[in-house]
């Protein structure tokens, strides 16, 4: 801190030597700005996935089967075929509308769906059909959602089969 | 002459620091706020797929184990910085299980997060789980990329 000359009013002037916080401050921001590190954000599925799945269905399953969603691969793994319960669906899009249309008056809770791929289909479609199943972004940006319980069976046409 | 020579001499310029200091300050706050130190459970090698519903979870999974599952061929698993084949993935997993015994924890309520190429294929992914469900591991999150929609593709 510098104590100045009195200005034309007869008020001391006190000027504060500024350089040490500018200093510091540019060394925070060299820091924070060598550290940075741009990541996109990232979102979970849930999925149910227990070992009841391999014995008996509980009554439950029994009485509210699972809506299965089978999905076909050529050899390098693209999707070529997706059905609905054994009705062929154009596109992800259709599955929705389906899956809106199932849950329309009845608790999505109690729904589920049953994921049957193909062993060498990627992995961005299975990503694909779990968005378009468990929900969908409505006009005003709100996440609505549709069935959350998703499992899979296991995959045909592995390298053991 | 003398008097307004020592005038000239002895002028200071002291420009005006607020501007600069306000913009700094503003920058740091901005690196503060956007700065991710949690860095070494997102491998730069794994392309997640990308859905509009993912949203990062409201809450902390409980015991969370990150698998990041390659599509290298054959396909391997990142798990705590250590890239194994599939095959090994069963005695790291084991370890994580007696880990978390000891601090009285149960593998049933560790959540595995996977983190899987959107390239890799799907039966691995399903190999990869039915390894943790075999230890005893149940509960399961898939991971994905937060994928912005406009408001024209919206439904």
């Amino acid at each position: 801190m510098r104590l100045g000359a009195r200005d034309e009013t007869g008020f001391q002037r006190i000027v504060l030597n500024m350089t040490p916080m500018i200093d510091v401050c540019f060394q925070l921001l060299i820091f924070f700005m060598l550290t940075l590190k741009v990541f996109a954000t990232e979102g979970d599925f849930d999925i149910k996935m227990p070992l009841a799945a391999m014995s008996e269905a509980t009554p439950k399953e029994v009485e509210n089967p699972p809506i299965v969603v089978r999905m076909k691969a050529d050899s390098r793994g693209r999707l070529t075929e997706i059905l609905l319960t054994e009705r062929p669906l154009k596109s992800f899009q259709e599955l929705r509308e389906e899956i809106k249309a199932l849950c329309a008056g009845r608790d999505a809770t109690t729904l589920e769906v049953e994921l049957d791929c193909d062993y060498v289909l990627r992995y961005e479609y299975v990503m694909e059909a779990i968005t378009h199943v468990s929900g969908y972004v409505d006009q005003s940006g709100n996440i609505v959602k549709l069935i959350e319980k998703i499992k899979f069976k296991p995959a045909r046409g592995g390298p053991e089969e | 002459m003398k008097i307004f020579r020592h005038h000239v001499a002895s002028a200071r310029c002291d420009p005006d620091m607020t501007p600069m200091i306000d913009v700094t300050f503003q920058l740091i706050i901005f690196f503060m706020l956007t700065i991710n130190f949690v860095t070494e459970d997102q491998s730069e090698r794994i392309k997640l797929p990308e859905s509009e519903l993912a949203k990062p979870p409201e809450a902390p999974w409980e015991s969370p184990i990150i698998l990041q599952l390659t599509a290298a061929k054959p396909p391997t698993v990142i798990v705590g910085g250590d890239e194994v084949g599939l095959s090994l993935i069963r005695g790291i997993l084991q370890r994580e299980k007696q880990r978390l015994q000891e601090l009285g924890r149960s593998a049933a309520k560790a959540t595995i997060i996977i983190r899987a190429d959107r390239d890799a294929q799907t039966g691995t992914l399903q190999k990869l789980i039915k390894e943790c469900q075999d230890l005893g591991f149940e509960r399961f999150v898939l991971r994905a990329r937060e994928k912005y929609i406009a408001v024209s593709q919206r439904t």
